[in-house]
């Protein structure tokens, strides 16, 4: 087995990338993802990589280089965060028009204005709708495992989209923690060798990539975009089954944590996770039924599947670490979707947490189940939508 | 590298790379200038194209006018989206994947070269890619329907910039990105027009040859902007460089070379008044704007002179050393 060591959550992102020796990788700044490339930048100047780093001047031109070198037929990785990804949004979508399997880093950050650096996940959530595929990371170890597995992913046949790995800025980009490595061969035998589709480069067979496409055929393409997505749900799972393999650890497409007779339920992505499994079990030690769901998957987000883990839950607390200003946060809508389609009609409640980097204690977590329990005992929700951890 | 010679007989023999069938206008100067350009290629181009008239005429799916590999991505990153893909090519190469020789063109309007595509532009060529940038200038974002750009010329009514009773058309010179290209201090910086065919290749020739970016600012007339009649195309691209609205100059390693001289320099109204959009400069009361065109282009000219004549002194200083 691998090396376990103490790493920053970024450290570890690096060290997937090296692992992966991706053909051309292209590098711009932005707390707290700069670390990222910096890293990688050294084992590009020290032979540890064969890559082509192309240090553009922008975001923008970031993506679009990925966008060129993907089409152009090898592998194709980057990083980003906040207003890094913001800038990137008119490419992602153009990413995953084209098909094309490029591989991101995200290190979740807080969108201005105000500025600040620090984690949350309106920068992610914001690219939902991109067509990526997005992996979710409570912590180093995840991100680590889901990079890795990120490229197979995308790069499958049923799928060849690009994915995005998320981890929260900061709290696991910056802290350090010890994790496990895989061996370098492991990787490299686990991810194999690109396979190009219509390479650019290709010149005997000339493609065009990116013509106008008029109402008479632009449907068609969206909806195979659309089909290529759902196919990536079942890939995630086959991935991750290959992945248990050679590492020992096993990933779904969410866990879910002391769930099966949960009559209440959280619903959280990324770092907060730890810190409610906790509270959750000091709950359960007094006898309280409450359980917790983090998602994994969210784009293709897996409706069936989350809704048939959260059926027995009579109350629902969705923890969302981004706003939409005026409505409900974007956890909960996808949540509250499952359940509709589900038939199920558990009560739930939304609680916005930890914008900005916001402290997300564990008497939070216990002042959301409090309210949850309240909820199962009164019927009486005061505020379906609300803030946790906000002064007044 | 470069086989074929720059005669028509031998060119006609090749292959059109960009094939007819493609919806740009009648009389249009860009495919007049693409076409010159594949043709003097000599090795396979994987090409970028921004988007605009040319991109958006030649690629309606399920159709392709391109025999090349050809992506377009967005407006603003033909530069960077070419330099990712010769980033792969080289990357490739270095590992034994691919064993051609590919040469890399962008192509982008003015619009997407001088306006919106300009930091990518001048991002990509500073980080040296093996790649040739050609903007085919014609004025105006044309496809959005004649809008003004940096590069439209003093005085023009487009739809942004037009010739009201209170303000007569674009108050501000065109930029002079030919020369802020040549200042990246990039291995090879040129500019023509389709009408110079001979001089349009060479200088694509020049480009694809050297090692390292390279920049080509292209005329190209456009009938529906300029408001001209659809045969104008090449005409008003002579009368530019008879006028030295446009003069014929390239930049290699950084020495400046002006490759036309006319013999008797035009007044810039023979290049004017062909075309609509300039139409009212010649209404008496904007007499001045019109003098005050002639200046800007006398300004450069006498600059360019200046400069080539500095270049000229430089080398017979050296040739004396010798
Ligand atoms: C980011 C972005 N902004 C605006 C547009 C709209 N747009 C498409 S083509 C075009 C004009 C292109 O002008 P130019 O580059 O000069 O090329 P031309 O059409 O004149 O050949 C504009 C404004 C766009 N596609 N993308
Ligand atoms: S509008 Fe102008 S640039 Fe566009 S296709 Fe027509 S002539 Fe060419
Ligand atoms: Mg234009």
């Amino acid at each position: 087995m691998g090396k376990v060591l103490a790493v920053t959550g970024n450290q570890a992102i690096a060290e997937a990338m090296r692992q992966i020796n991706p053909d051309v990788c292209a590098a711009y700044p932005i707390t707290p993802s700069t670390e990222v490339m910096q890293r990688f930048a050294s084992f590009v100047a020290n032979g540890k990589v064969d890559t082509e780093l192309v240090t553009v001047e922008s975001e923008h031109s970031a993506m679009s280089a990925c966008i060129g070198a993907s089409a152009a037929g090898g592998r194709v990785m980057t990083a980003t965060s906040s207003q890094g990804l913001a800038l990137m949004w008119e490419m992602l979508h153009i990413a995953s028009g084209m098909r094309l399997p490029v591989v991101m880093t995200l290190v979740n950050r807080a969108l201005s204005a105000p500025i600040n650096i620090h984690g949350d996940h309106s920068d992610g959530m914001g690219a939902r709708d991109c067509g990526w595929i997005q992996l979710w990371s409570e912590n180093a170890q995840e991100a680590y495992d889901n990079l890795i597995q990120a490229i197979r992913i995308a790069e499958h046949d049923d799928v060849r989209l690009p994915a995005m790995v998320c981890l929260d800025g900061f709290i696991i980009s910056h802290s350090i923690e010890s994790m496990t490595f895989l061996p370098d061969e492991v990787v490299r035998d686990f991810i194999g060798e690109f396979r190009p589709k219509h390479p650019l480069l290709d010149v005997n067979n000339p493609v065009t990539y990116g013509p106008l496409v008029l109402p008479d055929y632009f449907m068609e393409f969206k909806r195979q975009q659309h089909e290529a997505m759902l196919k990536a749900k079942d890939v995630v799972l086959q991935v991750a089954e290959e992945f248990e393999k050679v590492s020992g650890r096993s990933y779904g497409l969410f866990e879910a944590y002391r769930l099966d007779d949960a009559e209440l339920a959280i619903v959280v992505l990324n770092s907060a996770a730890g810190t409610c499994k906790d509270v959750v079990d000091e709950y359960r030690d007094r006898g309280v039924k409450v359980g917790l769901l983090k998602p994994r998957l969210f784009r293709p987000f897996p409706y069936k599947e989350v809704a048939e883990a959260l059926s027995g839950a009579k109350v629902i607390g969705v923890l969302d670490r981004a706003e939409s200003f005026g409505g409900f946060g974007p956890m909960y809508m996808e949540i509250a979707s499952a359940m509709m389609s589900n038939g199920t009609n558990p009560v739930m409640i939304d609680k916005i947490y930890g914008l900005g980097g916001r402290d997300f204690m564990p008497e939070h977590a216990a002042q959301l189940i409090d309210e949850l329990k309240e909820i199962l005992d009164t019927g009486k929700v005061k505020l379906y939508k609300d803030y946790l951890g906000v002064r007044e | 590298m470069s086989t074929t010679p720059l005669r028509l007989k031998e060119l006609s023999k090749k292959e059109d790379l960009l094939t007819g069938g493609h919806r740009l206008c009648a009389g249009c100067g860009a495919p007049i200038a693409i076409r010159q350009i594949m043709l003097a290629a000599d090795v396979p181009i994987v090409a970028a194209n921004a988007t605009g008239c040319l991109e958006v005429s030649t690629t309606i799916y399920p159709y392709s006018a391109w025999k090349i590999p050809w992506i377009h991505t967005a407006f603003e990153n033909a530069a960077a989206t070419i330099s990712g893909v010769e980033a792969m090519y080289r990357a490739l190469k270095r590992k034994g994947k691919i064993s051609e020789e590919i040469k890399f063109i962008a192509f982008g309007g003015d619009g997407g070269t001088y306006d919106i595509g300009f930091q990518s532009l001048s991002g990509a060529m500073e980080r040296g890619h093996d790649i040739v940038y050609v903007c085919y200038d014609n004025g105006a974002y044309m496809n959005t329907g004649i809008q003004r750009s940096s590069a439209t010329p003093f005085g023009a009514n487009t739809t942004t910039s037009p010739a009201g009773s209170v303000i007569p058309g674009k108050l501000q010179p065109r930029k002079n990105l030919t020369k802020i290209m040549a200042a990246h201090g990039i291995p090879y910086v040129a500019q023509t027009t389709p009408a110079h065919w001979r001089d349009l290749m060479t200088k694509v020739r020049k480009a694809l040859e050297v090692k390292g970016p390279a920049f080509i600012n292209i005329l190209a007339s456009c009938n529906r902007g300029w408001r001209t009649p659809t045969d104008r195309a090449i005409e008003d691209s002579k009368l530019a460089v008879e006028t030295c609205f446009w003069p014929l100059y390239e930049y290699e390693n950084g020495r400046l070379t002006i490759n036309y001289k006319p013999k008797e320099k035009k007044p810039v109204v023979e290049f004017l008044k062909t075309q609509g959009r300039f139409k009212h400069l010649f209404s008496p009361e904007n007499e001045h704007l019109l003098q005050h065109s002639q200046e800007l282009v006398d300004r450069e000219w006498e600059a360019l002179l200046r400069e080539e004549a500095m270049w000229k002194a430089e080398e017979e200083k050296e040739e004396q050393k010798d």
